[in-house]
């Protein structure tokens, strides 16, 4: 893992599924990715994998989808779904992802790290 | 000796109802929701109300009697329960007869020597079967056919019968003939008239109903006198008949009318019509001003009842009467809607054409067995009366046209004619009167309906449980949902269908619209008619029709976004994120070579093992990583998928059959293997479950089944649309004694068409209630073709059938999609967070606690785990 400008290198591009999720370990943190790509658009972002509400490591499993003009990742366990943009459970107000700023490096995926 | 029970209370009203049918019941029914919702209950005088019944179980269903031969218990048939009673304080004491009244002391006497005081007397007696009075008529084996105690006597009887005989054929007689057949007799119907229910079909139909019947195996002999019944020859008993002719039989069922239960009333000096029968005023009163009497037993007009509907307008008349209100009885319209043996026989008003000047349409189909009549008066304005045999869908119709005065169109015949070019005319609910009655069973009127809406309901279900339309007979049903859906338009309610945002079309609706459109990918649907993203609802909805219709590897690159989880990983996700395994084991027949593998597998990756409800093996707590490796071992051994994840077939239940069981008529466990090879892979709105019984004795429990067939000796029975779970169901009779070939074909259309038009999430059960017209018109669609989609539904069952592909073994075959079922895609290392400990000698997921302690310690201990090593922590805590 290199760290340029605090950006760290997780994985490649071409690990990623289009409009699915993968998952990727950092610092020992499990780190859920996903790619949104229609044919105007594509979107990475990054969240903690952590089901805050199913207490496990399985968010990177979950369905992609929109509620209005959010775009969410919705819990494989129990179908809550969370903004990918920022975190938000929208099911309930109380619970909040961790998001990483995440981007695209000479096909290189790369994060920030949030403590 | 005798017991003065007293239940007087101060200033209550005591009030004693003789008899709890299904009359007495709604008599005690109308109290308990009249106390609640009349000011009575503000009043000084509440009710204190004793029950006496001489039968030994409260009321119960006896319009729907023979379903108790096609395996309803006295339960399913009850009416109330003592706990609904004593809920309301109501008391009650069964196999208590009463033997005296004392109009004087205003007392009653049972059997037993109790005595209760009453203010108000009613008598619900009901009646009696009328058995002729022919020589020989008291033997053994010669029934009758009104209780369930009845009931369990002719189920004793024909079991060690082989041929029975029903004597009258009229609808209580048809009725007790098809118990017989459902027995498993050679069943006979001999009627003294010339011709079936002589009371409410005219002759022509009546020729029709018999052909029908005939065709189903029933003999019918009309114009028949029993003049003796002595020992047989062939069989236990031979009849005589009037014309030298004779029939042998081993039991006799007489069923040739009822006689009103009036000995009490006879014999303690209340007046009695001059052929018997309780005379009664309209407010259901006798010629004491404290006894009522209701029902069958009750003479009002120089008439007896003998239909449940009228018995429950006099119970309310009394009721109503007796706590100050004023509804009355006026007689009642006898028009009657039923199915016997499965055939629909219908009878409005003046079946007969008997009033003066009266003129007849009548229109035929003999190859279909069709017949109907409509009775008009000499105006041609309004209806009179009706027939219809073997189709009874204009019933409701008619019925409004009569019962209301509505002026006939123009040619009435057009009522009646089978929709061609010039459809019949439909008699829309916005022209029936508000005072319309729907529901004839509880007196549901459309201004009832009304004012449930104006009360709160919002929908059919809410107008069902508001009203009770519906919940008697039935037979309201598809006018009550219409008459529902047309106030509901009226409020400005747009029903919605949309299953979520992204898509504002009902399930079925996407299915057309992919299957018209050519549309193979979840992206070009959305583009096409949709917006957003998806969800959760609408992709894994999409994912199920595109594999109905295209039946694609669920992984493909175009289809692998849109799989819930479990498809995705091809397992159900546990609580802890790992995933169970559950290889197909087609009709639950397994070699011991296939069991040993399955035992290894779970031993070497440490997996818990349970033997599910489907008759196969669960293996759990398999990580994702390792799914790949296990599947790769069960396939090698010749396992594949078994779709356990997926809303799609489960599996096909079976018992032992033929092959070994002693009882068996056909080989259930070759039928089961074939039917899940069959339809394995078949993706559906929800999932599906077979099961297929070697004989009556339904090991298997086929009946809970969306589908399920149980052998008969002459082929395969088949069931429908019955399941477990949540709100269990059994499954409906569809068709009897089909051969191999035509079940399957059955069993495709039936599958294929559930594909087709279900909605998300709706298993079979929900859907054939929600089809207008149930079960018939499912029966019509597969059976008769009606739609003319048979051979479609059929062909694109077989394009299922032939590009079917285990999944696993699809996905392990590629780099690509085994890639999929990594934890993480820059590491090797496996989740920490799952843990098992060991429980009865098998893992169980750890809990949060057992979890901390666990990664405390081995943090401490080591950064890294192996990958393929699964710790118990049960050996460090």
């Amino acid at each position: 893992m290199s760290t340029i400008n605090n950006w760290i290198t997780v994985c490649s591009d071409t690990d990623l599924v289009a409009n699915s999720g993968v998952c990727a370990l950092l610092k020992e943190q499990q780190i859920a990715l996903f790619k949104i790509k229609n044919a105007t658009d594509e979107q990475i972002f990054a969240v903690s994998n952590w089901d805050p509400i199913g207490k496990a490591n399985v968010l990177y499993r979950g369905l992609l989808g929109s509620v209005q003009e959010a775009k969410v990742i919705i819990s494989p366990l129990y179908k809550q779904r969370y903004c990918l943009e920022s975190g938000q459970c929208l099911d309930d107000n109380a619970i909040k992802l961790v998001v990483y700023p995440v981007r695209i490096q000479q096909n290189q995926v790369q994060l920030q790290w949030v403590a | 000796m005798s017991n003065l029970i007293n239940v007087h209370n101060g200033n209550n009203m005591r009030i004693v109802v003789v008899g709890n049918g299904m009359v007495g019941h709604h008599f005690v029914d109308q109290l308990i929701q009249e106390n609640i919702l009349s000011s009575h209950a503000d009043n000084d005088t509440q009710l204190d109300v004793v029950v006496l019944s001489a039968e030994p179980r409260l009321a119960y269903d006896r319009v729907h009697l023979s379903e108790y031969f096609s395996g309803k218990t006295a339960d399913e048939l009850a009416l109330t329960t003592p706990e609904y009673y004593q809920e309301h304080n109501i008391k009650f004491a069964l196999n208590a007869k009463v033997i005296n009244i004392n109009k004087l002391a205003k007392t009653v006497t049972t059997a037993a020597g109790d005595v209760f005081e009453y203010d108000k007397l009613v008598l619900s007696t009901g009646s009696y079967p009328f058995v002729p009075p022919i020589p020989g008529n008291d033997q053994p084996h010669c029934l009758v056919y009104r209780t369930i105690e009845d009931l369990e006597d002719i189920s004793a009887s024909s079991a060690v019968s082989k041929v029975g005989v029903v004597v009258g054929g009229g609808l209580l007689g048809l009725e007790a003939a098809n118990a017989l057949k459902e027995a498993g007799l050679q069943t006979h119907v001999v009627e003294f008239a010339p011709q079936l229910m002589a009371v409410q079909v005219d002759n022509g139909g009546g020729r029709v109903l018999r052909s029908k019947i005939e065709t189903l195996g029933v003999q019918v002999h009309t114009q028949k006198a029993t003049q003796n019944i002595e020992a047989g020859e062939t069989c236990r008993y031979k009849m005589c008949f009037a014309d030298g002719k004779v029939l042998e039989t081993d039991m006799i069922l007489f069923s040739a009318g009822i006689r009103p239960q009036d000995t009490l009333a006879r014999e303690f000096d209340i007046a009695i019509g001059e052929r018997g029968g309780i005379v009664v005023n309209d407010q259901c009163l006798t010629s004491d001003a404290d006894i009522y009497a209701i029902g069958e037993c009750a003479l009002w007009n120089n008439f007896i009842f003998g239909l449940v509907a009228p018995g429950y307008t006099m119970a309310r008349a009394a009721a109503s009467h007796i706590i100050g209100g004023d509804v009355t009885f006026q007689g009642a319209d006898m028009s009657t809607k039923l199915k016997l043996m499965g055939i629909e026989v219908g009878s409005i008003g003046d079946a007969h054409a008997r009033t003066a000047g009266a003129l007849c349409y009548t229109y035929e189909n003999q190859p279909l067995e069709v017949y109907k009549k409509i009775v008009v008066d000499s105006q041609q304005k309004k209806l009179l009366g009706a027939v219809l045999i073997g189709d009874t869908s204009d019933y409701d119709t008619l019925l409004q046209y009569a019962l209301n005065d509505i002026e006939l169109p123009e040619h009435p015949e057009s009522l009646i004619l089978p929709a061609g070019a010039d459809a019949a005319p439909t008699l829309g609910v916005d022209e029936l009167p508000d005072t319309a009655t729907i529901c004839s069973c509880h007196n549901v009127s459309i201004s009832d309906i009304i004012e449930a809406f104006d009360t709160g309901s919002c929908n059919l279900a809410d107008i069902k449980s508001c009203t009770k339309a519906s919940a008697g007979c039935g037979g309201c049903e598809a006018l009550l949902k219409t008459v529902v859906d047309s106030e509901l338009t009226k409020r400005g309610v747009e029903v919605k269908k949309d299953i979520c945002e992204h898509f504002a079309y009902s399930r079925q609706e996407m299915f057309h619209l992919v299957k018209v459109g050519g549309i193979k990918t979840f992206d070009a649907l959305l583009a096409k008619h949709g917006k957003g993203l998806g969800c959760e609802i609408c992709k894994p909805v999409s994912a199920s029709i595109l594999a109905s219709i295209w039946n694609d590897f669920v992984l493909k690159p175009d289809h692998v976004s849109l799989q819930d989880t479990n498809d995705t990983y091809l397992g159900n996700m546990q609580k802890d994120g790992t995933y169970s395994v559950i290889p197909r084991i087609a009709g639950g027949e397994i070699t011991p070579e296939k069991l040993i593998v399955l035992g290894q597998v779970a031993k070497g990756y440490k997996l818990y093992t349970k033997i599910t409800g489907g008759q196969r093996i669960d293996l759990f707590g398999a990580r994702v990583d390792q799914l790949p490796a296990i599947w790769q071992t069960l396939i090698d051994a010749g396992f594949e998928t078994g779709h356990a994840y997926a809303k799609a077939l489960r599996t096909v239940k079976s018992c032992v059959g033929s092959t070994w069981c002693r009882y068996g008529v056909q080989d259930s466990v070759g039928q089961a293997i074939d039917l899940e090879n069959r339809y394995k892979g078949l993706r559906a709105p929800h999932k599906i479950k077979l099961a297929v019984s070697g004989c009556t004795r339904e090991c298997a429990e086929a009946q809970s089944k969306d589908i399920g067939i149980i052998a008969t000796e002459n082929g395969w029975n088949l069931y429908v649309c019955g399941n477990g779970g949540m709100k269990p169901r059994h499954g409906d009779l569809f068709a009897t004694d089909l051969d191999t070939e035509t079940l399957v074909k059955y069993i495709d259309r039936v599958l294929m068409f559930y594909v087709r038009t279900g909605d998300r999430l709706q298993r079979t059960s929900v859907w054939m209630e929600n089809l207008e017209g149930g079960l018939a018109y499912l029966q019509q669609v597969v059976i008769e073709d009606s739609l003319g989609l048979g051979a479609e539904l059929e062909a694109q069952m077989q394009n299922v059938v032939d590009t079917y592909q285990c999944e696993w073994k699809t996905a392990i075959e590629s780099e690509q999609s085994r890639k999929r079922f990594r934890q993480f895609v820059n590491s090797d290392k496996s989740d920490l967070n799952i843990v098992f400990v060991e429980e009865r000698e098998q893992i169980r997921p750890a809990t949060e606690s057992e979890k901390e302690l666990f990664i405390q310690s081995k943090s401490s201990q080591s950064q890294s785990i192996e990958s393929q090593e699964t710790e118990l922590a049960i050996e460090l805590l």
